[in-house]
């Protein structure tokens, strides 16, 4: 993984998936290692994203690296009409690795292109974000013991959730059994659907969430947005199905957890929070130990 | 048969040597042009459209003097023309014939489909790889989207 840029969940393979895992395991048990003291870490957040830069910023600090770049475009060069081509060129000769959050699709791939260091994708539009999805394995392995063999359920916007599809497409590599509940309008994309069907796994469409939780391991929340639906109206006839309430919670299985990439909005109730079932919060913490085995593998100062 | 397959060709006038496109469906016929970039070539070339047609009902013909084409130079006008015949002449007379294949690879001639795509954005090359064939779906190497058929256009 030294020296390799991480920009789509499948430009690692699964064993190195596992690696980063198990290398998060370690950083949780001692976190505060300063393993790239003479390293610098770019930040380059050509889009507001408060929580994952902190997390990367976290993560960076707390293996004494020095974090150096800008949390939105409006502070930086980008303002003046550079290109992202010239910004990565330049900022590549300043720092040792590049994490960059960008609004269009594919920018990251093309900033790994033209960048004489490693870049990490923090998010590239509607498209990537791969470490949310390794500490979304790291989450499920570590509340489950295993990422064999689960049954997984994806809860709202199944449609233009990035994080649901970029979980989908690793999970496929461990027999995962799918349950996909969501309004009709905002069903899986077949795209995504084609890869579960490769791999002849088996996947179940609902669009009424009580009768999922009983059988499944994991319930991984999304958020709703109004504005994906053409008519409104959908969207108030909706709404109230996809919340969950604590008492929706009565029939799980003693082992189910409950994930959220953050941040929620109406679709857990507050109530949840104080249910031993409720994990979004330790989720978040893990995304801290994930990015540290991230940087640390690809800035090579671990095997 | 043969006669009048002849006699059809000379519409077009032969050449001594180089390449005959043939076979091109008439809406693709500047586009193949565009995509061989033969705006650029300085040799004789001689074009012919909206032809009788057994086979198609009418086609366009290209004939491009002295030239001959790479294999993956060539195959990129399978996206416009996948019924398009090679020829290719020596001495008057046909030496080889063959079809055009989809590539595995396309880059530069085609536009991401999607306008949030970094390459609808910035000056990058487009690249894709092929990922069907025969329902013809280009997966874009940049933003992941899958630009089909009907969704493709040409730069």
């Amino acid at each position: 993984m030294k020296n390799k840029s991480l920009v789509s969940i499948n430009d690692f393979t699964r064993e190195e998936h596992i690696h980063i895992l198990d290398l998060a395991g370690a950083f949780e048990r001692r976190p505060k290692q300063h393993i790239l003291e003479d390293y610098v870490v770019a930040t380059l957040f050509f889009e507001p994203s408060t929580r994952t830069r902190l997390s990367f910023e976290s993560a960076a600090t707390r293996l004494g690296a020095r974090v150096i770049g800008f949390s939105e475009p409006g502070s930086s060069s980008v303002q003046k009409g550079e290109s992202l081509r010239d910004t990565i060129r330049t900022v590549s000769n300043y720092a040792d690795i590049i994490i960059m959050r960008h609004p269009r699709e594919g920018s990251a791939r093309f900033a790994s292109e033209v960048s004489r260091v490693p870049v990490i994708n923090a998010g590239d539009g509607a498209n990537q974000h791969p470490t949310q999805t390794l500490l979304d394995l790291y989450s499920i392995r570590k509340t489950q013991g295993t990422l064999d063999n689960l049954n997984i359920a994806f809860v709202g916007d199944l449609k233009y959730g990035r994080t649901v599809h970029s979980l989908t497409m690793a999970l496929c590599n461990y027999n995962t059994t799918f349950h996909l509940v969501s309004p009709a309008e905002l069903k899986l994309p077949s795209s995504v659907k084609i890869h579960i069907k490769e791999r002849n796994l088996a996947y179940h469409q609902y669009t009424d969430m009580s009768e999922v939780i009983p059988k499944v391991d994991i319930l991984y929340m999304t958020r709703i947005q109004k504005e994906r639906f053409q008519d409104p109206m959908e969207y108030e006839k909706v709404k109230n199905s996809y919340i969950l309430r604590n008492n929706l919670l009565d029939n799980a299985k003693s082992n189910l957890r409950i994930l959220h990439p953050l941040p929620r909005v109406n679709e857990i109730t507050y109530d949840v929070d104080d249910n031993p079932k409720a994990y979004y919060f330790t989720q978040a913490l893990n995304g801290v130990f994930v990015r540290q085995a991230i940087l640390a593998a690809i800035l090579g100062v671990v095997e | 048969m043969e006669n009048t397959e002849q006699r059809k060709e000379l519409k077009v006038s032969a050449i001594e040597n180089g390449t005959v496109i043939d076979h091109i469906p008439v809406q693709s016929v500047y586009q193949v042009l565009r995509i061989l970039n033969l705006m650029e070539y300085n040799d004789q070339i001689l074009i012919g459209t909206n032809l009788e047609s057994q086979k198609m009902g009418k086609k366009g013909i290209i004939k491009v003097s002295n030239k001959f084409f790479k294999s993956d130079e060539i195959n990129k006008i399978a996206l416009v023309a996948p019924s398009a015949t090679l020829i290719l002449i020596k001495n008057f007379s046909v030496s080889e014939k063959k079809k055009v294949e989809i590539p595995s690879k396309v880059e530069k001639i085609v536009k991401c489909f999607n306008p949030n795509c970094i390459t609808n954005v910035e000056d990058v090359i487009t690249r894709f790889d092929v990922v069907n064939k025969d329902e013809l779906k280009l997966r874009c190497h940049y933003c992941e989207k899958i630009t089909a058929r009907d969704t493709m256009a040409f730069k």
